[in-house]
């Protein structure tokens, strides 16, 4: 990787068009008040309160082990997936706390997509059968879903590439194809917000160009929050961006801004030394 | 050819790397090969023994050997034998029957137990489910044989009377005389109740490796339970549930002990279950054993060697099943 | 840093009490309805109510789930109603037959069982009367020898597939699940057809080890394999990069490191044949006396004292000896597979 200063990152940063919160209609975003997280005893993450407003990208960096994918899962309750799994704080989507009594959780997962590290498609389902999967899985009723489809496909930047074989197999895509796929697959059952955890970290650069090219279009219509060790990556697609560390303990949040200010005047210390490449 | 003559010109050809072993290691190869062998070997001698002893009968009944079902051995005024045929058939319709009935009641408990085992049972409720179920499947027939004797009889023969009172009109639970003790359906009750924790521990173990990573995929879609079992475990588990389903199939169809004590062994083609009268080619074996004379021992070794061959079918398409579908997935 | 206090950790995703309690209250109406339907219509009997239960239990709570959330939560109750059916079904027999067992069996056990054989008394005396002494050393003798005879083998077949993995590492494999699948009665037959009848002409100790080995050997080749094969590959390649031969590799390193292992391999061998009966009675003989010597005259064993007196009995006498060897055995087998748990549980997290 080329080296980074912080000034090359902050320039990348400012050259990309800045989303300001509250410029479009996409409700309220997400917000989290004082969120820690525990695996049995052990305390992964203390007091995070963050803001997504609706409409921006935000990126979570920091290094491995400092609670950011932890944080990630909290918003949507794939936290709850491990057993041992606790919580405390509130994440609020629209004002509603999703982890309020009697929330469906279903509901909130359909709100708030996510796509993983590594490109999961459904290797039992045919492209076209991989995107629509999630009406199938949530029991949705959708009329048109052959429009569904192709909108979904032409978002995630996927449809030239797979117009004439969606009756094949996911798995005889490329990775960058299948993260791609896997992105479609959650817009098609029409989220909120998408938690992307890492999202390019197994694919090659060019299909990484691809997913950023796909996630600055995705931008303009919903909220995206992006777990990622790329710091390029953060100042490319990012309009805030997030420094979490451990220090042994458990995760803290040390300092949000918007992502140009992150890179070029941090206000922490830790923040400067982490950008400018000293540790991490 | 000739182009790839002008290829190994120009590049050299691997060299070979090869590595005398020493002495010791060359012995040691040796023996454990040889002991490595040994089921091939045990397999070909009951295969050949079995057809040695057996072969004189299969000689001379040839293909009716399985085919007819008539098995007797009629003796003259002085005792000796005078005539003899030997039929399986019946038996091996006994056979499959309760095979069967013992598949389709126990299968589907197995699976579902299963999946609760897997996705709803949690820490040391599990684990201890896991140890009982597995505590079970260690339990021997002669112990499934006189429990489905003595305890499961009087409620299988209730059963027997509800279903032959309801669904009589199917001829399968017809009766020709209200004779429903000792019956096929009871000992493929019994048998049900045995392969149940062979299967479920075989599907549990398969639903256990579905990849987290799908899981999460469904999960993260909005899936529930059942729509994230539907879209993702079944898909991956189903060609080893099929082969471990078979796994019990071939255990029902070799078991004696059980039957012998809970069916009423009688030599005649029965289709309908519910009447107590039938038997399988292994509880023969054990029955006219003891008072056969050496052309029966023969035709007995015959049909040991038909069970043989069929168990062998039986699990060689299980083991094939699970191996491809657990490993792969989809 | 200000130390802030920590709240305590939550979760909110846990089935609550109260959510509990309703679902519990919804499985008591259900009983409730299923009486009340027992009362009232042509249903009768614990069949009748068994099943009306369960069918109206998973309704109300299909019906729940309906109205608190939707559709989908209303199919999801289903499966789990139908899986907790199943694994209910699954252990009804586990604890109807040890529950028979231990209740039948202790009427049939007496402290002088254990220092007496059957030559004195008939199975339909009093459960006093006897023993199965000769029984239980005859079980000792052939599944010890059976031992003998199947744990090298056994071993040699998992050494090849863990150790050479050879071309035909793969149909060995088969080979050896293709056995476990012999019918036990098959592995009599064939003990008859290559030895008793050909060549001894008598039906001893030493044929019912045979037979039991056959049954025996895949057991402990597969346990043996799945060991070997929990041993991390450093170590092999540790010795043999001190330049040390595989023979003592695999002698000095692998095998004591897979030694519990074994053990457990060798006691769900014990555990697959002890309760076999099938090849028992065809090839052992069966004795009502005592018998220390495998390679003559028949032998006795708890399989067949126990046989003997549910099939030629017929008194509750000879009932209460045979349930009583039966709780003999099945306390055998529990301890066993206790000690192969306790073994493997303690290697292999």
């Amino acid at each position: 990787m080329q080296a980074t200063t912080p000034s090359s990152l902050a320039s990348v940063a400012n050259n990309r068009e800045q989303r300001v919160p509250g410029t479009n209609l996409l409700g309220t975003g997400l917000e989290t008040r004082g969120v820690h997280a525990w695996f049995g005893k052990k305390h992964v993450l203390s007091d995070v309160s963050l803001d997504f407003a609706a409409g921006t990208v935000t990126a979570l960096i920091g290094p491995s082990g400092c609670g950011k994918s932890t944080y990630l899962r909290t918003l949507n309750r794939m936290h709850e997936f491990i057993p041992t799994a606790a919580l405390a704080g509130e994440v609020l989507l629209d004002g509603q706390d999703i982890y309020a009594a009697g929330t469906d959780v279903t509901k909130i997962r359909l709100k708030v997509g996510m796509v993983f590290q590594k490109p999961n498609p459904f290797p039992s389902m045919t492209i076209g059968e991989n995107v629509l999967s999630g009406l199938k899985l949530a029991q949705l009723k959708k009329s048109n879903t052959d429009e569904l489809l192709e909108s979904c496909l032409v978002r995630a930047g996927l449809w030239s590439e797979v117009k004439d074989r969606l009756s094949e197999h996911g798995g005889a895509l490329s990775g960058g194809q299948q993260q791609r796929l896997c992105i479609a697959r959650s817009l098609a059952v029409e989220p909120q917000v998408l938690l992307m955890d890492e999202p390019c970290s197994a694919l090659d650069p060019g299909s990484t160009f691809r997913i950023e090219e796909t996630i600055s279009e995705l931008a303009k219509s919903m909220t995206i929050v992006i777990v990622t060790h790329n710091m390029q990556q953060a100042a490319r697609v990012s309009d805030y961006t997030a420094f979490f560390l451990s220090d042994g303990g458990p995760g803290v949040m040390v300092e949000t801004a918007p992502t140009s200010k992150i890179f070029s005047s941090p206000t922490d210390k830790r923040t400067e030394d982490y950008v400018t490449g000293r540790f991490g | 050819m000739t182009l790839l003559e002008n290829r190994s010109a120009a590049i050299p050809a691997p060299r070979e790397i090869t590595t005398k072993p020493r002495l010791s290691d060359q012995i040691f190869r040796a023996i454990v090969t040889v002991g490595g062998m040994s089921s091939l070997v045990i397999l070909g001698l009951i295969a050949l023994f079995l057809s040695i002893k057996g072969f004189n009968v299969l000689k001379v009944e040839q293909l009716s050997f399985i085919t007819e079902s008539k098995w007797e051995v009629l003796q003259d005024a002085e005792g000796k034998i005078a005539e003899s045929t030997f039929g399986l058939a019946a038996m091996l319709v006994g056979t499959f029957l309760a095979a069967f009935i013992a598949i389709i009641v126990g299968v589907p408990i197995a699976v579902l137990s299963a999946l609760y085992l897997t996705f709803y049972a949690r820490g040391s409720v599990k684990k201890f489910l896991v140890s009982l179920i597995d505590l079970m499947a260690a339990f021997p027939s002669l112990l499934f044989g006189f429990w489905g004797f003595i305890v499961l009889m009087g409620s299988a023969e209730y059963w027997a009377k509800l279903l032959n009172k309801y669904l009589g009109f199917i001829p399968i639970f017809d009766v020709p005389a209200p004779i429903f003790e000792r019956s096929p359906f009871i000992a493929g009750l019994v048998l049900a109740i045995m392969i149940i924790p062979i299967v479920t521990a075989i599907s549990r173990e398969i639903f256990d490796q579905t990849p987290l990573d799908r899981i999460q995929a469904a999960y993260a879609l909005g899936a529930s339970k059942l729509s994230m079992i539907r879209a993702v475990v079944i898909p991956y588990g189903r060609g080893g549930v099929v082969g471990g389903a078979m796994l019990g199939l071939g255990r029902a169809m070799g078991e004696t002990v059980a039957v012998y004590t809970v069916l009423n062994v009688v030599y005649q083609i029965n289709w309908q279950v519910l009447f107590g009268a039938g038997g399988n080619v292994a509880s023969l074996i054990l029955l006219k054993f003891g008072e056969a004379g050496p052309d029966e021992v023969d035709a007995l070794m015959a049909a040991g060697l038909v069970l043989f061959l069929l168990t062998l079918v039986v699990n060689a398409i299980s083991d094939i099943l699970i191996n491809t579908f657990g490993k792969k997935g989809r | 840093m200000t130390q802030t206090t920590i709240p305590s950790p939550q979760t909110p995703w846990a089935t609550s009490f109260q959510q509990r309690l309703n679902t519990a209250g919804l499985i008591a109406l259900g009983a409730v309805l299923a009486g009340v339907a027992v009362k009232t219509t042509g249903l009768s009997g614990k069949l009748g109510f068994a099943v009306s239960f369960f069918f109206i239990a998973s309704l109300l709570i299909f019906i729940q789930q309906l109205r608190l959330r939707d559709m989908a939560a209303a199919k999801d109750s289903l499966l789990s109603s139908f899986a907790s059916l199943a694994i209910v079904l699954t252990l009804i027999p586990i604890i109807s037959i040890v529950s028979t067992v231990v209740i039948r069996g202790y009427q049939g056990i007496h402290f002088g069982m254990f220092a007496n054989d059957m030559t004195m008394a008939s199975v339909n005396d009093p459960v006093t009367a006897g023993g199965l002494l000769h029984a239980l050393v005859g079980t000792i003798i052939m599944v010890g020898v059976a031992l003998l005879i199947s744990f090298p083998i056994g071993l040699l077949t998992a050494l090849y597939l863990t150790e050479i993995r050879g071309k035909l590492a793969r149909p060995i494999k088969f080979l050896v699940q293709a056995m476990s699948g012999v019918p036990s009665i098959v592995a009599g037959l064939f003990i008859l057809s290559i030895l008793v009848i050909p060549v001894t002409q008598e039906l001893t100790g030493l044929m019912g080890s045979l037979a039991l080995s056959i049954l025996m050997i895949p057991t402990i080749a597969r346990t043996a394999e799945e060991m070997l094969l929990l041993i991390p590959n450093d170590l092999r390649e540790a010795g043999v990069a001190l330049g040390a031969t595989q023979w003592r590799t695999v002698s000095g390193v692998v095998v004591p490191a897979a030694r519990s292992g074994l053990v457990t391999a060798v006691i769900l061998g014990i555990a697959r044949i002890i309760g076999e009966t099938a090849p028992i009675l065809l090839v052992s003989g069966g004795a009502d006396a005592l018998n220390f010597n495998p390679a003559s005259g028949p032998m006795g064993s708890l399989p067949f004292y126990i046989w003997k007196a549910f099939l030629t009995g017929g008194t509750e006498e000879a009932y209460a000896r045979a349930w009583g060897g039966m709780l003999i055995l099945l306390i055998l087998i529990i301890s066993l597979f206790s000690l192969a748990r306790y073994l493997s549980g303690r290697k292999v997290a």
